[in-house]
């Protein structure tokens, strides 16, 4: 059971989180015809806009209520009607997913409240367009807790929940965590319809993020899950959840429209895609089919094949909690050891689970002096200057990736997802051999230190 | 002299225990059992004299013929430099249809090491004959020869055609070419007594370097590895060393032979795999520079060494002992390395279940028999099939073979360790011994055995209740939540 360190010191140093308010406005994304609408100064929009134009390589509908002096101290209300109206007039949205930032939530109003009050007000005029809220002040949490929030609030604002309504025999929801990438979404949908079921996926950034070239100017997220699918997410059979930051979201769901969930921590272990097969199974009434079957055999081969570039290699990792814990058990199933752990936020109890002995709630500067001897650094583009330094390869997962193309086409889930992330990353380490010198062979190398070669003794972890 | 009289001259190797032992008729079909059409494996003479010269490290090797014998086999071995990369480059004529029926092979040949000494500029570049340039006559010798003394460098031929016979043919010839062309051709100035050769060492994965610091460390030079990490000027300066160890297989025997009957050189077998040999061939070292001539204090201080040195691995190696201790191994090799390795692998505890003697000398069994007490234990070579079964059945907790081997154990997924020519890791000496280990500790230990032995949930007997007939809506609502609700993979891997 790992530890968890809390920061100690004052200074953050080259950060590793995306704020909290970004996260909100990502799931927001994974919806048809949405804007995101940031309520704070248009800084906060900006600087989220760029980032993800840089990880997405797309235009990104996003919006501010572009607080001013005066309103931070009058109250803003009055900006965020009339960026609604705005937005509905010039875009019209079938979504506004408002994100507070720490600007107002510092301030601190009543935004539930000022907005049921704009909603009364303007029902004629925001017909057709649902406005919901997610409070994400940029000083709590990171881009989990922000995905999730927004996702509950859709769930909340959205869905019906009229008593007794008719369950379709064919129907899941799947609540994936913001981590999945597109072709991990793609991939899930098309397991699930394998099983003859019909999945409804929020959000759903394959539809919207997948980066395609509509005919014309499109100025909300085109793709994505349809609202009407949002409103009878209490139609569904069951509802799967992915992600320990997704629980909140899928039990809220359960609570208010009566559908039973199922959590999976992670969809890349051949053990949890095995339960998630199973389920599937189970729920259609139908067996595996032969494709599917096919894949567990592939991956069964992967981690033969694989396991060679494993063994004893030391990694060191820094990604939000979930999706540290899906990689650190990812490296430790193949024979790595967790050489560093640093993640965004301390909340989540998916910590304690991830298999090294402590894991540090910092940034990339704590993850650079926590990697010295490790033999790959695992995080997201910003990490390239610490792997530089420390003569690393590193391996670029989560957001931001802005300095290669391709992130969100990526598959880690499933069988096939497992398996191709076994070749990614074997390949990494296959490019970072270096042939050996004599220096480095030298028996008498260190001599004078009593541990002369911390290679050489054997691994002290547990399995 | 002609290829074939070459071959039987090769064939004829007093200093061989085992060719010794046949008579003239025996002697004369060679060391190698002839090959089974249609059930046949390993390379052919063409490999066997690359392998054993294309290590040195600043020739340019050229092989002349079709694109097969060289595109087909390039770069596929991990010798390690520690100066020129141009051994690792690949030169080939690539003979065109066109150039085989017009007969423009030998032109062809030319300007290849026109080009290749133009821009390369290298010391000497290696000719490598292959099955259709021999068939169709090109005289490589005479092109080599004519080649050299207009571009004014050793152009030598490697006249060992493929079909010749097989690998351990094709060392001896490469051999025979050094002798023959290299060898002797460069007086050194820096002449000293305690100059050595170590004759068929590799440098695989750099790990003549976990030895040489030892004899760093004792005075003794050396003059020549070869091919391992070795530069054209040392070996042509060969004949002027003390003293040649020949490392673990009969490969390059007859060079050593050769060496000792012209220029006098005593040389003696050993290995650097496993720790009483390491100090073996050190003691034999130091024995032989001291015969001729060398300070007599060199044999206390190689014992010293030794003394120190074993002391340190012993203890190295007994820290693995409680993680190791039991665990069952399977040699799946051959020649020296069935029984060089087994001590240090009982050391730590490891039980050897089987050791494969296809490769092994009369005296190899010997001292398999000796050091596993049991004889049943060696095989003399496994089928496939045998091998995957006595794995699947889990008689062993993991294999150490060549990569040829490797997707037996890993389809029967059962740890596997490479210990031949394509590994990565370093095994010689001391230290080498240690990362034996350890990789041996790395493999058992890998939680990924236990993940691929798992069943497929639906072969497992765990197919869902509903499945027969499909149930009723709520009935299987009610069947799931009680299965999965609220439930995580942990649960579900424990039912």
């Amino acid at each position: 059971m790992a530890s968890i360190l809390q920061p100690s010191k004052a200074a953050a140093v080259n950060p590793l989180k995306s704020s909290q308010p970004l996260g909100a406005a990502f799931a927001y994304l994974g919806v048809d015809g949405a804007v995101p609408l940031f309520h704070g100064s248009q800084g906060c929009t900006s600087f989220a806009l760029v980032l993800f134009v840089r990880h997405f390589k797309e235009t990104i509908p996003l919006q501010t209520t572009a607080m001013d002096e005066i309103a931070t101290i009058l109250g803003g209300a009055d900006h965020l009607e009339e960026a609604i109206l705005n937005l509905k007039s010039r875009t019209k949205p079938k979504l506004i997913g408002v994100c507070t930032t720490a600007l107002v939530e510092t301030r601190g109003e009543d935004f539930a409240g000022d907005l049921a009050a704009i909603k009364a007000r303007r029902a004629t005029e925001l017909a057709g367009t649902e406005v919901v809220l997610a409070q994400t002040p940029d000083f709590d949490g990171a881009i989990e807790e922000g995905w999730a929030k927004a996702v509950t609030a859709m769930i909340e604002g959205i869905a019906d929940r009229a008593p007794g309504r008719r369950r379709e025999r064919d129907r899941v929801n799947i609540l994936p965590g913001w981590h999945l990438t597109v072709a991990d979404i793609e991939h899930l949908r098309a397991m699930v319809e394998a099983f003859g079921l019909d999945p409804v996926i929020l959000p759903d950034v394959s539809g919207s993020l997948d980066g395609t070239v509509p005919d014309r100017w499109i100025p909300t997220t085109y793709g994505g899950t349809p609202i009407d699918d949002i409103r009878t997410l209490g139609d569904a059979r069951h509802t799967i959840a992915i992600g320990e930051h997704m629980r909140a979201p899928a039990a809220r769901l359960a609570e208010l429209t009566g559908v039973d969930y199922s959590l999976f921590r992670d969809l890349t272990g051949l053990k949890a895609v095995d339960r998630f097969v199973m389920l599937l199974s189970e729920l259609s009434g139908r067996p595996v089919p032969a494709g599917i079957r096919r894949r567990r055999a592939q991956a069964q081969d992967a981690l033969l094949d694989g396991h060679f570039h494993f063994g004893g290699k030391r990694i060191a990792i820094a990604a939000e909690p979930d999706h540290l814990y899906a990689l650190a058990t990812f490296f430790t199933g193949l024979g790595a050891d967790i050489h560093a752990a640093v993640t965004t936020t301390g909340h989540s109890k998916i910590l304690e689970r991830i298999p090294c002995d402590s894991v540090q709630v910092g940034d990339l500067g704590d993850l650079e002096r926590l990697a010295e001897g490790a033999d790959l650094i695992v995080t997201h583009s910003h990490g390239r200057q610490a792997a530089e330094r420390l003569g690393l390869p590193l391996m670029r997962v989560g957001f931001p990736v802005f300095d290669r193309l391709g992130s969100q086409h990526l598959l880690s889930v499933g069988y096939q997802g497992l398996r191709d992330l076994i070749f990614r990353t074997s390949n990494i380490f296959q490019e970072a051999r270096r042939e050996p010198v004599p220096a480095d062979l030298d028996p008498f190398r260190n001599r004078e230190h009593d541990d002369h070669d911390r290679r050489s003794t054997p691994a002290t972890r547990e399995h | 002299m002609s290829l074939q009289a070459r071959i039987q001259d090769v064939f004829n190797e007093p200093a061989c225990d085992k060719n010794q032992a046949k008579d003239a008729k025996a002697k004369k079909k060679g060391c190698s059992k002839p090959l089974t059409p249609g059930a046949a494996a390993g390379g052919c003479a063409f490999d066997g004299a690359k392998i054993a010269l294309q290590p040195i490290t600043d020739v340019a090797h050229l092989i002349h013929g079709p694109l097969a014998c060289e595109g087909n086999s390039w770069d596929n071995r991990g010798a390690g430099s520690s100066g020129s990369d141009l051994w690792r480059r690949s030169f080939t004529t690539d003979l065109t249809e066109l150039d085989i029926v017009m007969g423009q092979g030998e032109k062809k040949l030319f300007r290849a090491v026109r080009e290749i000494v133009e821009r390369h500029a290298p010391p000497a570049v290696f000719v490598y004959s292959t099955c259709v340039t021999a068939l169709i006559g090109d005289d490589i010798e005479a092109v080599c020869r004519r080649a050299g003394e207009r571009f004014g460098l050793p152009v030598v031929p490697v006249n060992a055609p493929g079909f010749v016979g097989s690998k351990n043919l094709g060392n001896k010839l490469a051999g025979e070419a050094l002798i023959d062309h290299v060898i002797g051709t460069l007086e050194p100035d820096d002449v000293g007594p305690t100059d050595v050769n170590i004759l068929g060492e590799f440098n695989l994965a750099g790990e003549f370097w976990m030895v040489k610091p030892l004899l760093d460390r004792l005075g003794i030079r050396v003059r020549a590895c070869i091919p391992g990490d070795a530069r054209y000027r040392d070996v042509a300066a060969a004949h002027t060393a003390r003293a040649t160890m020949m490392v673990c297989s009969t490969a390059l025997i007859t060079l050593a032979r050769k060496m000792q009957e012209r220029w006098g050189i005593p040389f003696f077998e050993g290995s650097f795999y496993g720790v009483s040999d390491t100090s073996d061939a050190l003691r034999s070292l130091a024995r032989l520079l001291v015969m001729r001539g060398a300070d007599p204090s060199l044999i206390e201080r190689t014992e010293a060494l030794i003394m120190q040195e074993e002391a340190i691995v012993w203890q190295r190696l007994a820290a693995f002992r409680p993680r190791l201790q039991g665990k069952r191994v399977l040699l799946n090799t051959g020649g020296v390395k069935s029984w060089s390795v087994v001590a240090a692998l009982q050391e730590v505890g490891l039980e050897i279940v089987g050791t494969s003697t296809k490769k092994s000398t009369p005296e190899d069994k010997e001292r398999i028999k000796q050091l596993l007490k049991d004889d049943k234990h060696a095989f003399d070579a496994m089928a496939p099939r045998d091998l995957y079964a006595l794995l699947a059945a889990g008689k062993a907790d993991i294999m150490l073979s060549g990569g040829r081997t490797q997707f037996i154990a890993l389809k029967a997924k059962m740890p596997w360790l490479d210990i031949n020519q394509e590994r990565h890791h370093p095994y010689a000496g001391y230290d080498g011994m240690v990362e034996l280990v350890r990789q041996i500790d790395i493999a058992l230990a890998n939680p990924v055995w236990e993940t691929v032995r798992a069943p497929a949930p639906w072969d497992a007997g765990g197919l869902p209740s509903g499945l027969a007939s499909a149930p009723a809506e709520a009935g299987a609502i009610a069947l799931t939540r009680r299965k999965f609700a609220g439930t995580t993979a942990d649960d579900m891997g424990e039912c």
